[in-house]
This record gives structure tokens, sequence and C-alpha cells, in this order.
């Protein structure tokens, strides 16, 4: 008996979430991410008794996120690039206030209202921030529907382990797109309280404040240090990253996401040719896998950084080689994906040196 | 006899006229001499108090002079981003049905920058209590305009008054929401007065007992406000500003009840 199922991305995602025990989802809809918002509102509910409910923006559904997750219960939302960039002031204060909380980020080609075709256009803003002060979230970089799945539940023990809104960061294509998947057994619903969540104070305890308000810059300060400490932390234990065909290649292209397997079918097709080529995938964008690449950097030649976008994650890609090989970028914007053959020849030409040059 | 005696000969449960309610912390409030924020603070412990509801009940604080509520009432509550404190109360309400949840929030908070949050939480009729605290102005911020702020009223945005052609008009957001079928109860009420204070206290606690009662909508309490500090006048004078101008214009009284419109 197969536990296989073939199922589009968002949809695996949103199965995901009601198997992980999520209490609440509070969306808005926007492409090319709404199936999960139309997935939960027809098996949630009936199915855990999970909460779903369709906000009137991405502004009241971060804020709802923020209320609910308050409650020390499992809490998502999800949504597309324009409705992530309305969520920001609403994630920082989450990330301030310390709240376990997912959001999902089905990227879609910007600026502006752009397309809905798939883009990798919001990494800055997943990884670096996004909205204002200093926090992280930890960013979650599916290639595949399996993992769109499997990383929620991760999403769920991460972002209790570190009290902290946890991202998955995936695109148009990967939301859209069908694959089998196999689906872990439904966890229950159990509340994790642990003491600092605001569900009514009994007598014996003190009322819990949840917020980001502390208007002593010197408290404010330590809240910050404390937070760096956590984010630290993260850093050191839960960089995750995936290494194909690095140990005797000579030249490395990187990507994460679906460009990590469009990457992978470039360098079948360099070996093919008799090209060494590996591939690293970062699957944590934060924390990222810096040292996978200072490591890798001194047997290899060079690095070929592909992204859709205009050249983003290459940033930290040159951060973690710190100048020891040359790293060149290949890209496609505005929702294009690249092909195998242009990444190969994009390898050829710019790394490795064309044949006309 | 020294002083410590005679206060402890005075201090006797039969001597008892009035007191801190339980569900006040010791934190003096910060707010300025005759604002109506640390009357309204105290109408809500009192109501906790007399309905024994400390437990269930989770607060919502806004972006505005009562930002720090949590600092005054005695139950969990969370503080919002400037405006969305309904949101936040829905997040909480949704996945604890059967907590008592309020927010609380001043004009700019509630029908500027987060009109989209209270119209939409008053029309899904969400279960919970939300106090509009309107003064007409923003306190926090020192004095701009507010959505609330009256015609030809001056503030340090509208320096020469509030020009209606410039700056549209005084939004009357506690009809508009009455308007909505979400809400069961709607009422605005005033705190300058001892009958007032004593009728808006009602309002909270039939709020709260409608919560705690039925699933049938909204409770939304304006209470009609002063504000010494940024009017630029002395607490006396404040209140009867309000008086003079403020009611005739935002009139006390319940707009909406369970058993029907008013
Ligand atoms: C997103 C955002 N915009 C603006 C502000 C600045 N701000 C803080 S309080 C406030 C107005 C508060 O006025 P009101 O809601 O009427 O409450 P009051 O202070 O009068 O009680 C503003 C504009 C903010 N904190 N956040």
């Amino acid at each position: 008996m197969s536990k296989l199922k073939l199922m589009k991305g968002n949809e695996a995602l949103a199965e995901a979430a009601i198997r992980a025990g999520c209490d609440a989802y509070f969306g808005y809809p926007i492409t090319p991410q709404s199936e999960v918002l139309e997935y939960l509102s027809r098996e949630a509910n009936k199915r855990t008794g999970m909460t779903v409910l369709q906000a009137e923006s991405e502004i009241a559904s971060i804020n709802m996120v923020y209320g609910a997750a308050g409650t020390g219960k499992k809490i998502m939302t999800s949504s597309s690039s324009p409705g992530i960039s309305l969520m920001q002031e609403g994630i920082s204060y989450i990330a301030c206030a310390e709240l376990p909380c997912l959001i999902v980020n089905v990227n879609r080609g910007g600026p502006g209202l752009g397309t809905i075709q798939p883009a990798q256009s919001d990494y800055f803003q997943s990884v670096k921030g996004g909205g204002h002060g200093d926090y992280r979230l930890i960013v979650l970089a599916p290639s595949t529907v399996q993992e769109m799945s499997d990383f929620v539940k991760l999403a769920f023990e991460l972002a209790f382990k570190y009290r902290n809104p946890i991202m998955i960061l995936t695109d148009g294509a990967l939301g859209q797109m069908m694959e089998k998947v196999e689906l872990f057994e439904q966890q229950p619903r159990e509340d994790i309280i642990t003491g600092w969540e605001t569900i009514g104070k009994p007598e014996d305890r003190p009322s819990n404040v949840i917020t980001s308000l502390h208007i002593k810059p010197d408290k404010m300060e330590e809240i910050n240090i404390h937070l760096q400490e956590k984010y630290k932390k993260m850093e050191e234990n839960e960089v995750r990253v995936e290494t194909i065909d690095c140990d005797d290649a000579d030249y490395i292209i990187t990507g994460y996401g679906l460009v990590a397997r469009i990457c992978t079918k470039a360098a079948q097709l360099a070996r093919d040719k008799g090209l060494k080529v590996g591939v690293i995938r970062p699957i944590t964008l934060f924390p990222f896998p810096y040292k996978t690449y200072f490591d890798i950097a001194d047997n290899v030649k060079g690095i070929l950084d592909v992204e859709m976008n205009a050249g983003q994650m290459i940033e930290d890609v040159r951060l973690a080689v710190n100048g020891k090989i040359p790293i060149e970028f290949y890209g496609r914007m505005g929702g294009m994906v690249p092909t195998p053959e242009e990444i190969l020849e994009a390898l050829e030409t710019k790394l490795i040196g064309g044949k006309d040059e | 006899m020294s002083e410590q005696t005679i206060i402890d000969e005075i201090k006797t449960e039969e001597n008892l006229v009035y007191k801190k309610p339980e569900a006040l912390k010791d934190t003096p409030f910060h707010y300025c001499p005759g604002c109506a924020h640390g009357v309204v603070h105290r109408l809500i412990a009192e109501v906790i108090d007399e309905m024994g509801i400390q437990s269930e009940t989770i607060g919502v604080a806004p972006v505005g002079c009562s930002v720090f509520a949590y600092n005054y009432i005695d139950v969990d509550m969370t503080e919002a981003a400037h405006g969305r404190a309904s949101a936040v109360a829905t997040g909480i309400k949704r996945v604890l049905p059967d907590r008592l949840v309020f927010s609380y929030q001043g004009d700019g908070d509630l029908a500027a920058i987060g009109t989209g949050e209270t119209i939409h939480t008053c029309n899904r009729g969400e279960n919970v209590l939300i106090i509009f605290i309107n003064n007409g102005i923003y306190g926090m911020t020192g004095g701009q305009m507010a959505p609330t702020t009256l015609e030809n009223m001056k503030s340090t945005t509208t320096p020469f008054g509030r020009d209606v052609s410039v700056m549209g008009y005084p939004l009357k957001i506690t009809e508009l929401v009455a308007a909505l079928p979400g809400t069961q109860y709607v009422t605005r009420q005033a705190v300058y007065k001892p009958g007032l204070v004593r009728k808006t206290k009602k309002a909270i606690r039939k709020s709260f007992e409608l919560q705690k009662e039925n699933k049938n909508g909204t409770c939304f309490i304006e209470v009609v406000a002063n504000c010494p500090s940024n009017w630029k006048m002395t607490p006396v004078e404040s209140n009867k500003w309000l008086e003079e101008n403020m009611l005739p214009f935002y009139q006390l009284g319940d707009i909406k009840t369970p058993n029907g419109r008013k």
C-alpha cells in the first residue's frame, strides 16, 4: 500500500499544515498561493477543528497571526510577494515579541504588482530582515513538493524551539506544480503551554504581556542582544545544505529551491561533456551555509550562482567564499525560469571560458 | 498617637468606601492630569473584579497614549501594532473562543490607520469588545489631527482649524459600525461626570456579559474623551469644551442594543 500522492505544491503544504496539527491559518487570496487558503477552507476544520479565516488583507492576516500565536498555539499564514510586503511590520513585531509561527511566501516576480510567474526576488526581504529593526527569520527553501510538505512540520518544530517566526520561501512554480509526495502521519493538535502565553491569567501567576515596546534604550538593547544570541544559536545549529557531486568537482553551480533542481540537471549535462561540476543547494537561507562554500572553495576553480532574480543570494556566496575563487552569476528575472542549457552555457562562457574567447 | 496607628485605626473593613480594584496593577498611571484613559482603565478593572473574570480575560493594547495599558490592567495582554488591535483580538478570540477578549484603542488607531480592521472585525461579528477612546486628537504623537477632530478644531496639523474642504469631515465610525449586522451592542459614552462614569461602567459590564452569554457579535463602546494637554486646556476647561463642542456632534447614548436598534 503506497502512501504516495500526486499533489500540487501548495496543496501538499496545506495538507501538511493540517497534519502538523496547526491550530489556525489566517490569510488573504493572492496568486500563486491561493490554493493554500482554498484547500484549508475545504479540508481543515472538518478534519482537525483547525481555524481557517480569510482576512480582509495581509495586514489583518499577520496581525491575527500575532494575536493567535501569542496563545502558544500553532499558527500560520501564507501569501505571495506583494502580500508578504504588507506583512512586514507585523513580522517585525512577531520577531521582537518572540512568537512562534509559520509564514509562507510563494514568491512571484516583482517589483510592484509584477507577475504571477515564479521568482526568487524576495531573497533579501526574507533573509535580511524585510521589516524594520534587527531581526531574523529561519528561512527554509524547499525544492520539491515533498519538501513543501516536510518543511511545514520542520518549521513548526523550529518555531517553538526558538520562539521565532519561520518562513518557508518557495516560488510560484513549486506552488503550482504537481509531484508525488509521501505525507507524514497526522499529528495531534496539542497545546504546548510553557508559561509565557497570553491565555488568561490564573491567580498564581503575574499577568503575561506580549509586546515589542521597550521604551528605555538600555532595555531595548538588552532585548536586541538576547535576539542576536538566539540568532547565533540558529546559525550554530540549524544550517541545512545539500551538496551534490561536489567531491571531485572542478566547478560548482549553486542555487536554492526550484533553481537548485535546474542546476542539478545542468551539472549532469556538464558531466556528459566531461566537465566535473557539482551543486550546492542551501536549504536554510537563514542561517546560510557559509562554511560549506568556504570549505569547497579550496577545492574548486569557481562557482556559478544561479537565481531567478538579479543576484541576491550571490552576496552571501561571495561573503562565504571571501574572494578565494571567482564567482559568476546567471539569473532570469520577472517570472522567467532558466533552462539547464542556459545554465550550462553560462557556466562555460562566464566561468570556464567560452570556446570563442 | 503615631501617624501609623491612626491610619491603622481608620483602615478597617467597615470603614472601606473605596479601593483600588484587584485587576489594576500598582503601577502609577503615566497619563496627564484630567485624562480619561485612567478612568476607563479603572472601570475595566472594576468590571473584571465584579464579574470575577480576571483569569478569562485577554486584552489588546493599541499604539497611542494607552500603549502601556498592560502596565495597569492586570490581565494577560498583547500590545498590537498601530491600528491592528481588533485583528489581534480576532486572532486571540478565534483560537480561544471561551476567553473574554477586548481591544482598547484611540481614534487614530481605530478610525484612521485601523479603519479596515475595525470595520471587518465588526462586520464578521467577532465576539470581542472594542473600547474606543475618542479624544478628537492624536495624543501620543503630540496633538495632530485625528479622523474625529471636529470641524474648525485646531491641532498641530490643522493649525488654523480643521478645514473640511481640505481635510475631510470628522468621522462617526461608531454610527458606521452600528450599521453593520455583525455588531450587537454599540454605544457612545463619556466619563467626565460621575453619572456618566457609572453609565460607561454599565456599558462595559453589559458588553462582557454579552460576550460571555452569547455569540451574537461585536460590542463596541465609544468613550468621548478630553485631551487637556493637546487641546491646550486645563482639565476643567477641557471637560467644559468637550461638553459644549464634542457632545453636540458625538451624541451620547446607545446606538444599537441587542434587542434591536435604538
Ligand atoms: C505604523 C505607525 N504609524 C504611526 C505611528 C505613530 N503613532 C503613534 S500613536 C499615534 C496616534 C495615536 O493617536 P490615537 O490613536 O488617537 O490615541 P491617543 O494617543 O490620542 O490616545 C501615531 C500616529 C506608529 N507608532 N506606527
